[in-house]
């Protein structure tokens, strides 16, 4: 048993810290780089990622597992993985908005963005290139998740504050977003010590 | 860079295959220009063959997507248009896939999920709902490859700076530092180089990428200097509604 959580809780500060999921493996950057205007949308933004990526590697394992492996389909998975992404995003929206009003107010807006964000897609076929088992999976799609709220909302704060400075002209914008998420993936190197 | 200059000479008619194809190599550039498909931009591009493949297997997948979805665009509902086109891009993909897979395997692993992912690459859902479901096949397959080929230039001269500086190699063939196949002198003074490695790693590639905009950002100024039309060229501050763009709409139709 306590293997068991050892092993969780390695893979849980791998996918969150060590390979990052937008400053490692560059997955989700145009939410990362589109809604880090301001902390309290990218937290948002973080927020309904947690939800959906959770919940996506979870139904996407289950299928894997339980329908795609035992009738030889494997080659299907990626337009499986899609629809199902997509389907179970309208639902989770449909969901929320009739049974949980307060959630739905926070995070409704970010929810149809999702789709297109290729974390969701890209952590369920890790799961299935790493051979995860489902509660693995389930760990690293909720670990991922956080990973990316941690970089969106330091993005996010460090945008704030260099709305004040003194930019040269070429690099206001988008370039200056993405040096600073250069010195980011610096810092996140560091954690790989942790391994 | 020499592509973004002669954008001012496309006076071509539009919709016409020729004009749709420089279209995406130049005046729209998709990853230089319109700032889409980011994630494959920086993740495949440690090496200019990686940046490469990545690019072809784009196109490929960018052009037939347009080409059957022109095709089948009278026969699509409106109402299910996204669930459709998604499943005609996922098919191309995992042909394209299985194609690597079968014929070059050791690109396939270097490429790992990122092929794949090419589904959610905004750039081939953005043409097939802004362009291929409203015009006719040729076009829409001149857009597709004018893209497609507009999306490797730039991802391969990512990918061809940042193994040149990080690992002194251009497409595997080791130039500066140690073990250079140049011979003699020059080549003795070349083997000095230190290749700095930050840049075939992650943060490397926001910082070429960041160069990169800012140069086009400075070319752009100049040219607004000296009273050029420059329509062309899109503004930078509206990247960041552009990058969402392709998501809000298809959020629109999902609510």
């Amino acid at each position: 048993m306590s293997t068991t959580i050892a092993i969780l809780f390695s893979i849980m500060i791998t996918s969150a810290l060590v390979n990052n999921v937008v400053l490692s493996q560059f997955l989700g950057l145009c939410p990362f780089l589109g809604v880090s205007r301001k902390i309290s949308s990218a937290a948002g933004m973080g927020g309904a990622c947690i939800f959906v990526i959770t919940v996506a590697s979870a139904v996407c394992g289950v299928i894997y597992k339980f329908i795609l492996l035992p009738l030889d389909l494997t080659y299907l998975q990626t337009i499986v993985f899609i629809l199902v992404i997509a389907m179970l995003v309208q639902f989770v929206e449909m969901f929320l908005k009739k049974y949980v009003r307060s959630l739905y107010q926070v995070l409704g807006v970010y929810l149809p963005l999702i789709t297109t964000n290729c974390a969701v897609l890209g952590v369920a076929l890790l799961n299935v290139q790493n051979e995860y088992s489902l509660l693995e999976g389930i760990v690293c799609g909720f670990a991922t998740a956080v990973g990316f709220t941690i970089a969106i909302v330091i993005l996010a704060g460090l945008r704030e504050k260099m709305e004040f400075n003194d930019i040269p002209e070429s690099f206001k914008g988008m370039p200056m977003v993405l040096l600073t998420a250069g010195l980011m993936a610096i810092a996140f190197v560091g954690f790989s010590g942790l391994r | 860079m020499a592509e973004d200059v002669k954008k001012g000479a496309l006076g071509l008619p539009s919709d016409t295959p020729r004009e749709r194809f420089f279209n995406g190599l130049l005046a729209e550039n998709p990853t230089l220009v319109l700032m889409l498909g980011m994630c494959p931009t920086l993740a495949v591009t440690t090496s200019a063959t990686n940046g490469l493949t990545m690019g072809l297997a784009t196109t490929v997948v960018l052009a037939l997507s347009n080409l059957m979805i022109s095709l089948l665009r009278k026969v699509i509902p409106d109402t299910v248009r996204i669930p459709a086109f998604i499943v005609v891009i996922a098919s191309f993909v995992t042909l394209v896939q299985l194609i690597l897979q079968a014929y070059l395997p050791a690109l396939n692993d270097a490429l790992g999920v990122y092929i794949p992912l090419i589904v959610v690459n905004c750039i081939i859902f953005g043409r097939a709902e802004a362009y291929a479901s409203k015009h006719g096949a040729i076009p829409a397959l001149f857009d597709g490859l004018g893209m497609g080929l507009g999306f490797t230039c730039a991802i391969t001269v990512i990918g061809f700076f940042r193994e040149f500086i990080g690992a002194g190699t251009a497409f595997g063939v080791q130039l500066l530092g140690e073990g250079t196949v140049i011979p003699g002198p020059v080549g003795e003074f070349f083997a000095m180089y230190k290749p700095i490695s930050i840049f075939i790693m992650q943060s490397g590639a926001f910082f070429v990428l960041a160069f990169l905009i800012a140069g086009m950002n400075r070319i752009k100024r100049r040219q607004a200097e000296k009273g050029r039309d420059v329509s062309a060229f899109r503004d930078t501050e509206d990247t960041d509604s552009l990058v969402e763009a392709p998501a809000s709409a298809e959020g629109g139709e999902n609510a």
